[in-house]
């Protein structure tokens, strides 16, 4: 249950961070795509969360899992809540989630839990073209004008030492191939690969968060904790 | 608001026969500007196709000359293709 919990929670708290630039983007149509690609997230992680809670078997629905846990409840890579300040961290931030997620989905659709295999592969079209997305604009901006490289880089430079979390225990095997998806965009985008082996930050799987989390779980649930139990 | 340049939008349903205008959309390129038309314009709906032409490579009819360009024709059915009989088996004429 924690394993698909983790999963939803990834899915959940991209979601809720995307949301956040509504409004804000750049450009007109990339508003469009971050809210697409925001409602991709909160897809897979209802399905997610509803089968979490059907693994528990504690009667928790998605709504319940999201609305009613603490952040030390919560089993989300520290990726995904990290605050997005600036277009390029969020693109950087998507690069790393979404080639991540597009390997675990892949690899959840070809194995045996049958539930799971159907939702991954609803899941791993729409991280192919999260993949794409920002691949798209990695390159845009780090073979861009000096100040857009020089800001991707540092959005690469920061979120790097939190992909190291995503391949931790079993998915080990998967780096190797993350690594082949991210190094092909950052090498076109005229980004140097930040050396592996630094600071690697992790406890998220575990509840062991950055001070970000509760601060986006106490504006996401607000609403749901002031009126328990009501329905929408 | 945006400085991209502007693009219009054709596309053909998955039923569909052929490539309609739906509209138009800012984008720095060509490849930014097809996945925007994706994300407007067809809710990614798989089978689609979408072109996409910067508006400054279209030209268009002018609106003063319409009775020039378009009226000649109607009243004289000889210009139309309705003395042909149609061979059996030729699809979309």
């Amino acid at each position: 249950m924690d394993y698909v919990l983790g999963l939803g929670d990834d899915a959940l708290v991209a979601a809720q961070r995307l949301a956040q630039w509504c409004a804000r983007a750049p450009e007109l149509e990339e508003d469009v795509a971050l809210a697409n690609i925001a409602l991709d997230q909160l897809g897979a992680a209802r399905l997610l969360l509803t089968y979490a809670g059907e693994l528990e078997g504690a009667g928790r629905d998605e709504d319940a899992l999201a609305y009613l846990r603490g952040d030390r409840e919560y089993r989300n890579c520290l990726l995904v809540e990290l605050p997005e300040p600036d277009f390029a961290v969020t693109m950087a931030k998507l690069l790393f989630l979404s080639a991540y997620q597009k390997l675990r989905y892949e690899w959840l659709a070809a194995a045996g839990d049958e539930r799971l295999s159907a939702v991954a592969d609803k899941a791993r079209k729409e991280s192919a073209y999260h993949l794409d997305h920002a691949s798209l604009w990695t390159v845009r901006l780090g073979d861009g004008t000096p100040e857009s490289h020089r800001r991707m880089q540092d959005a690469v430079d920061r979120l790097w030492p939190y992909t190291h979390e995503l391949f931790e225990g079993d998915h080990a095997a998967l780096r190797p191939q993350w690594l082949s998806l991210v190094t092909a965009v950052l090498d076109e985008a005229t980004l140097t690969r930040p050396a592996d082996g630094g600071w690697a930050p992790g406890g998220g799987r575990q509840g062991l968060h950055t001070e970000h989390l509760s601060y986006l779980l106490a504006e996401l649930q607000v609403l749901h904790r002031a009126h328990p139990g009501a329905r929408w | 608001m945006s400085d991209s340049p502007l693009w219009e939008v054709f596309v053909r349903p998955r039923r569909g026969l052929a490539h309609t205008h739906v509209g138009s959309l800012h984008a720095p390129d060509a490849e930014l500007a097809l996945r925007n038309a994706r994300d407007l314009y067809t809710r990614r709906q798989e089978g689609v196709s979408i072109w996409v032409v910067p508006a400054a490579s279209i030209v268009a009819s002018s609106p003063d000359e319409k009775d020039a360009f378009f009226d000649p024709a109607a009243d004289k059915v000889y210009r139309h293709p309705t003395f042909y009989e149609v061979p059996e088996g030729a699809g979309h004429i």
